[in-house]
Parts: C-alpha cells; sequence; structure tokens
C-alpha cells in the first residue's frame, strides 16, 4: 500500500507542475502582452515598457517563469486589476463557498445514487428499474444550466418555493443558515452525477454478482440479502471510488455553471465575472487553484480507494 | 464485454494512467452510453446469423444501424436540424444581421403574428434567430469535433509509433491537460484570445483532443500484440507500415464513434459558453448565447426566450448520441463477426 501512495502521490506532484507549467504559458500567449490587457489597447509603447519594467516582464522567459513559481511557493498567485487587490486574497474568500457547494453536491450524489443503483440491481428488469433507467437517460441529455434555468422558472418564479439565489455572505457556512436556498443549487450540480454514478453502481453491482465468489456464497448457502450486501455491494462500492476521483474534473466544471446560474458568490462566479472584464491574471489564479483542488481531490479519493481495497491495502505493489 | 469505447472504461489502481475517456459529470454533457448490458440489443436480427454474412462490410454496418430504432431515429432528427437550420433561411426570411433594423420590431413580443415564436430582447425574430444560431452551433461543432479527431488520433498514433520515454512524456502532457477542469480552461482561452466563430473551434478543439488521444495510443498498444499485426512483424514490416497500414484501419471503428459524441459535446461546450457569455459576438449567436439571453430574464414569463433554444441544444445532443450509440454496437458486431 505504501509503494501505491507514493506513486499516486509522486503522480499528483508531477501533475500539478505541469498544471503550473501550463498556466504560465498560457500567461505568455497574451496577444500584445499582458500589458495591453491592463493597460489597454492604446497604450503606448512607452507605457508598455514602463509596465513591463515595473513588473518584470522585460526578462527573459525563464527568469519570468523562475518568479512566477518562487511566487507560487509564497502564496503569491499575482495582481487582480479589476479587484485592485492580490489574486490569492480575491480567491481564498470564495474558495471556501465552492468547496463547501462542490462537497455538498458530492455527498448528496453519493447518499442518492447507490441506494438507487442498488434499488435498480434488486429489481432489476422491474418497471422501477426501467423507470429509473429511462430518467437517468434524461438527466444525461440535460445541461447544467438549462436545469437550472428550469428550476429557476418552475420552483422560484412560478411555484415560489425555492429562493432564486442563496446568501451572498462572506461565510461559507451562510448557505447553512438557509438552507432552502441552498436546494436548487445542489440539486443542479448533483443531478448529473446522481444519473451517471447511479447507472455505474447499477452496472457494477451487476459485475459483481457475475463473480466465482458470489456463486460461492450462494453455494455455501448465503441468503439473498447476505449475497447482495454482504459479498456484491462491498466489492461495488470500490470502483465507484474510482469513478469518483476521474469524476471531480467534470463536477468542478459544473460548478462554473452552477454558480453562474443562481448568482452563488464562490470561484466560478469569479471566474466568469473576471473572464467578462478581461482580469486575465485573476482567470489564470482561479484556473490554477481549481485545478490544485480537484488534483487533491482525486488523490484523496484514490488513498480513500487504496484504503478500501483488501487488495492494494495488503498487497506488495 | 467491453465494448471498442466504452465511456467509462477505467484502471481502478492509478486514476489518471488508464485508458479512462470521458466522465460526464457536471456540464451535461449527454454522455448517455456507459452499460454494455443496457445497449439496445442488436443480435444477428431476424433473418438470422447466416444470411447477414451476405453483403460486403458496410451493408452489414448499415443492417445493424437500422435495425436499432433510436438511431434511426436519432439520424432523422439530425438531418431535421440541419435543414432547418442551412435551409430553413431560404424558406423563412428574418433578418439576423442588422440590429438597427431589428430594433424597430416590438421587443420580447410574445408568438403572434409575424413572429411565430415572438422576439429577442433586441427585437429579432425568435424562430428566425433559432436557425442562425444552430447554424453556429452546427459548425462549430461539427469543426471542433473534427479537428480534435484529426489531432487526438495522430498524437495517440505517435505516442504508441514511438513508445518508451517519448511516449511517456506525452501521454503526461495529456494527464496534466485532463486534469483542468474544462470550464476553467476554456474560460482561460477565451479570455487571452477573444471569441470569435473560428476561434472557438479551436479552443473547443484544444480541451477535446485528449480524449481520442488516449483511446488511440491505447488502440495502439492493444493491437501491437494481436497476431496478424506480429505476423506482419515476422515478415520484416517497419513500425511505420504497421501503425499506417494496420493499426489506423483497424482503429477506425473507435474514431468515427468518438467523433460522432464528441460532435454532441462539442456542441454542448459551446451552449455552456455561450451561456457564460463568452459566445459568438453579437449580432451573430448560438443557442447557449439565447438561452442565457432568456434566462436573464427568467422571471418575466418570456417562455419563447427560453424553451425553443433549450429544446434545441437538447434535441441534438441526444440525437447524436442515439447515433453514436449505434454506431458502436453496429461497429462491435463487426468486430465479433470477424
Amino acid at each position: 500500500m505504501l509503494g501505491f501512495l507514493v506513486r499516486r502521490l509522486a503522480q499528483a506532484i508531477i501533475v500539478i507542475l505541469g498544471v503550473v507549467l501550463i498556466v504560465f504559458i498560457l500567461s505568455q500567449l497574451i496577444p500584445g502582452g499582458e500589458c495591453k490587457a491592463v493597460l489597454g489597447p492604446k497604450a503606448t509603447i512607452a507605457n508598455c515598457s514602463h509596465f513591463n519594467k515595473l513588473n518584470g516582464f522585460n526578462l527573459p522567459v525563464w527568469d519570468q517563469f523562475y518568479h512566477y513559481v518562487l511566487g507560487l511557493l509564497q502564496g503569491n498567485l499575482g495582481y487582480s486589476y479589476k479587484f485592485n487587490q492580490g489574486v490569492t486574497a480575491v480567491i481564498m474568500e470564495r474558495l471556501p463557498k465552492t468547496l463547501v457547494l462542490v462537497g455538498t453536491a458530492t455527498a448528496v450524489a453519493l447518499i442518492i445514487a447507490i441506494p438507487l443503483g442498488i434499488l435498480q440491481v434488486v429489481k432489476r428488469n422491474k418497471p422501477s428499474d426501467y423507470i429509473l433507467t429511462a430518467l437517468s437517460f434524461i438527466f444525461y441529455a440535460m445541461p447544467a444550466f438549462l436545469l437550472g434555468t428550469l428550476l429557476i422558472i418552475w420552483l422560484a418564479f412560478d411555484a415560489n418555493i425555492f429562493p432564486v439565489s442563496p446568501p451572498g455572505d462572506a461565510s461559507a457556512w451562510a448557505v447553512f443558515t438557509d438552507p432552502r436556498a441552498f436546494v436548487l443549487p445542489v440539486v443542479t450540480l448533483c443531478a448529473l452525477t446522481i444519473a451517471s454514478f447511479s447507472r455505474y453502481m447499477r452496472s457494477s453491482m451487476m459485475d459483481a454478482l457475475a463473480e466465482d465468489y458470489v456463486r460461492t456464497a450462494r453455494a455455501k448457502g448465503a441468503s439473498n440479502r447476505r449475497v447482495l450486501y454482504g459479498h456484491a455491494l462491498r466489492n461495488a462500492l470500490i470502483p465507484i471510488l474510482t469513478l469518483l476521483g476521474l469524476s471531480l474534473p467534470a463536477i468542478v466544471s459544473g460548478a462554473v455553471i452552477t454558480e453562474d446560474v443562481f448568482n452563488y458568490p464562490g470561484m466560478g462566479q469569479l471566474t466568469v465575472y473576471a473572464a467578462s472584464n478581461s482580469d486575465i491574471p485573476l482567470v489564470l489564479g482561479t484556473t490554477l487553484v481549481a485545478t490544485v483542488a480537484t488534483v487533491v481531490g482525486s488523490l484523496l479519493a484514490d488513498i480513500l480507494y487504496a484504503v478500501a481495497d483488501p487488495r492494494i491495502r495488503f498487497g506488495g505493489s | 464485454m467491453t465494448t471498442p469505447l466504452d465511456r467509462f472504461e477505467h484502471n481502478p489502481v492509478l486514476g489518471t494512467e488508464g485508458a479512462h475517456t470521458a466522465v460526464p459529470i457536471g456540464l451535461g454533457e449527454a454522455i448517455v452510453p456507459l452499460l454494455p448490458e443496457d445497449t439496445v440489443p442488436v443480435g444477428p436480427g431476424p433473418e438470422g446469423g447466416e444470411s447477414t454474412s451476405s453483403g460486403g462490410l458496410g451493408i452489414q454496418i448499415l443492417r445493424v444501424f437500422v435495425e436499432n430504432k433510436l438511431a434511426v431515429v436519432g439520424a432523422l432528427v439530425v438531418i431535421a436540424i440541419v435543414l432547418f437550420c442551412f435551409a430553413g433561411p431560404s424558406v423563412y426570411h428574418t433578418n439576423q444581421a442588422n440590429q438597427q433594423a431589428a430594433l424597430l420590431n416590438p421587443e420580447n413580443a410574445g408568438p403572434g403574428a409575424g413572429h411565430p415564436l415572438g422576439t429577442d430582447q433586441t427585437g429579432f425574430d425568435i424562430l428566425g434567430r433559432l436557425m442562425y444560431g444552430g447554424q453556429t452551433s452546427l459548425i462549430v461543432g461539427f469543426a471542433s469535433a473534427g479537428v480534435a479527431t484529426v489531432v487526438g488520433v495522430l498524437y495517440g498514433a505517435l505516442a504508441g509509433f514511438f513508445g518508451g520515454w517519448i511516449d511517456a512524456l506525452m501521454m503526461r502532457i495529456v494527464d496534466v491537460l485532463l486534469s483542468i477542469p474544462v470550464l476553467f480552461m476554456l474560460i482561460a482561452l477565451v479570455t487571452i484570445f477573444r471569441a470569435s466563430e473560428s476561434l472557438l473551434i479551436f479552443v473547443i478543439a484544444f480541451v477535446s483532443w485528449l480524449i481520442p488521444a488516449r483511446l488511440i495510443r491505447g488502440e495502439t498498444l492493444s493491437l501491437r500484440v494481436r497476431e496478424y499485426v506480429q505476423a506482419v512483424r515476422v515478415m520484416g514490416g517497419s513500425r511505420r507500415r504497421i501503425v499506417g497500414r494496420h493499426i489506423i484501419p483497424n482503429a477506425i471503428g473507435t474514431i468515427v464513434v468518438f467523433a460522432t459524441f464528441q460532435i454532441a459535446d462539442s456542441i454542448l461546450l459551446l451552449a455552456a459558453l455561450g451561456f457564460l457569455g463568452f459566445g459568438v459576438p453579437a449580432p451573430q449567436t448560438d443557442w447557449g448565447t439565447m438561452l442565457s439571453n432568456g434566462a436573464d430574464a427568467a422571471g418575466n414569463g418570456w417562455w419563447w426566450q427560453i424553451y425553443p433554444a433549450g429544446i434545441a441544444i437538447v434535441l441534438v445532443v441526444v440525437a447524436f448520441n442515439f447515433v453514436g450509440d449505434a454506431l458502436r454496437d453496429a461497429l462491435e458486431v463487426r468486430l465479433q463477426r470477424r
């Protein structure tokens, strides 16, 4: 297991270094340089050379990269021209909100999807299985931005059951003071996850039921219940952890849409706001932070996987 | 039972190492097919196993495809939408380019005489705008899926061709790019390079070539050990010949199926960008931008600004997924019969 963890950690570090490099390359690709992006297209050459000198953009690319990495190690992600403060400070204010949203949606998705998948296996090829299958196919085809918009129109404006958008307080926990306002964003973000996870859970469980150890358990006289929950379920849950790790980048992408639809003040909304104001350092900062958070999340899911799977827990390599 | 393109293939040990494909969470990428046992049954068909072996390979594939009713519906819907968007404007004439002239129309008018689906915030006719925006969505969808497929196939085949540390390096680059959440990458790219229709094609292709690269590289590695490839090697065939004449042609099924699903995904990515306000610049439009404009006034009850664009997006995405699903089944049957 130690070998697995070390390899997996090394891989995560390599990916993060690669992402840092890519974000730096993107910052170098701005047409006309960062100067035109900040000072506007009418900036004179003298303006720009002064700006570049001030910010160290006149240095050779390798020096700039060195300073960029050095800054990152000190938690310095650059300067947001729109907010007139450090990118790190702006992001830190919003990051917890996105973590709460993504965390809640993922937890809700797992809590709903796993029993749904089991239910479909227990009732396989019966009407309820077909209905759930049809429902999950509908939610697959439903983009988050459409689902969110429809939920707002139907449940917030027409039926008046839920508020249109969650409270915009600074604290990440503000959403829990008015849980009703948090329902629609979470539903929007986890609908597709539930659809895909429950389908995956269903097939994973079906696969497990076809395994030799299930046949052995049945031969020993284990009850249907014991076979289902004692043998099949425990083995079927393991691939779900892998799927969770793999799904995180997409869930974080979904959070961008959800936050935009519901005006939820997290990282995604910040990114959209920064992008519409051409605040490139802020956009690149949120991209880097969101990616690192995603990589760390996937790493955690894989560690859980290693803990859950005895073949890795007790295995050598 | 594995399919040539099981979109949930995964390596249970190393998340980013295996040949896992798209994980369709969050964005609404409508990636339906993941369950082999649930795919629409495409057995030998009523005429029995023997008679199906008559006719060429293309006929066989076509037959399996046509047997799948959902696929036929999907293909018909795709054709209908393409006709609607590209031939529609020559039947139903509307002004979609001149913003000044559009302002003379009543704004936000409901469906009625002259405007079957009403007008939008700036007076453009919605039915006409649906055709006009659909052109953008379809062109960007097809073009970026094409670019992504070609780049991905070449990249993956090259990685498989070289092998060794070059392969390792090339695939680590793919790993890194895949770990960046798609929408963040897209937003960063459209912020740096201002959005235009042709640029959006490349931006969307840039986040989409990674999956085919992985698929083709995996396919290359698995085909390499097949008997017929070993036979070519024994006979002294060069690696270039093996990849070009034997491996890529055998991966064509995977490539075609991927490209079909990718059109749906690209249309969705463009719609998502449009919804966030980073679609094509006005007076051009796309379905996502139309939906976004309608959603801004969601409280006003102007349903004609929301439902047509929303339905169009879902319809085209589902249709392409049905077609892709059936293609995969058809090509898989071909593999089994070989």
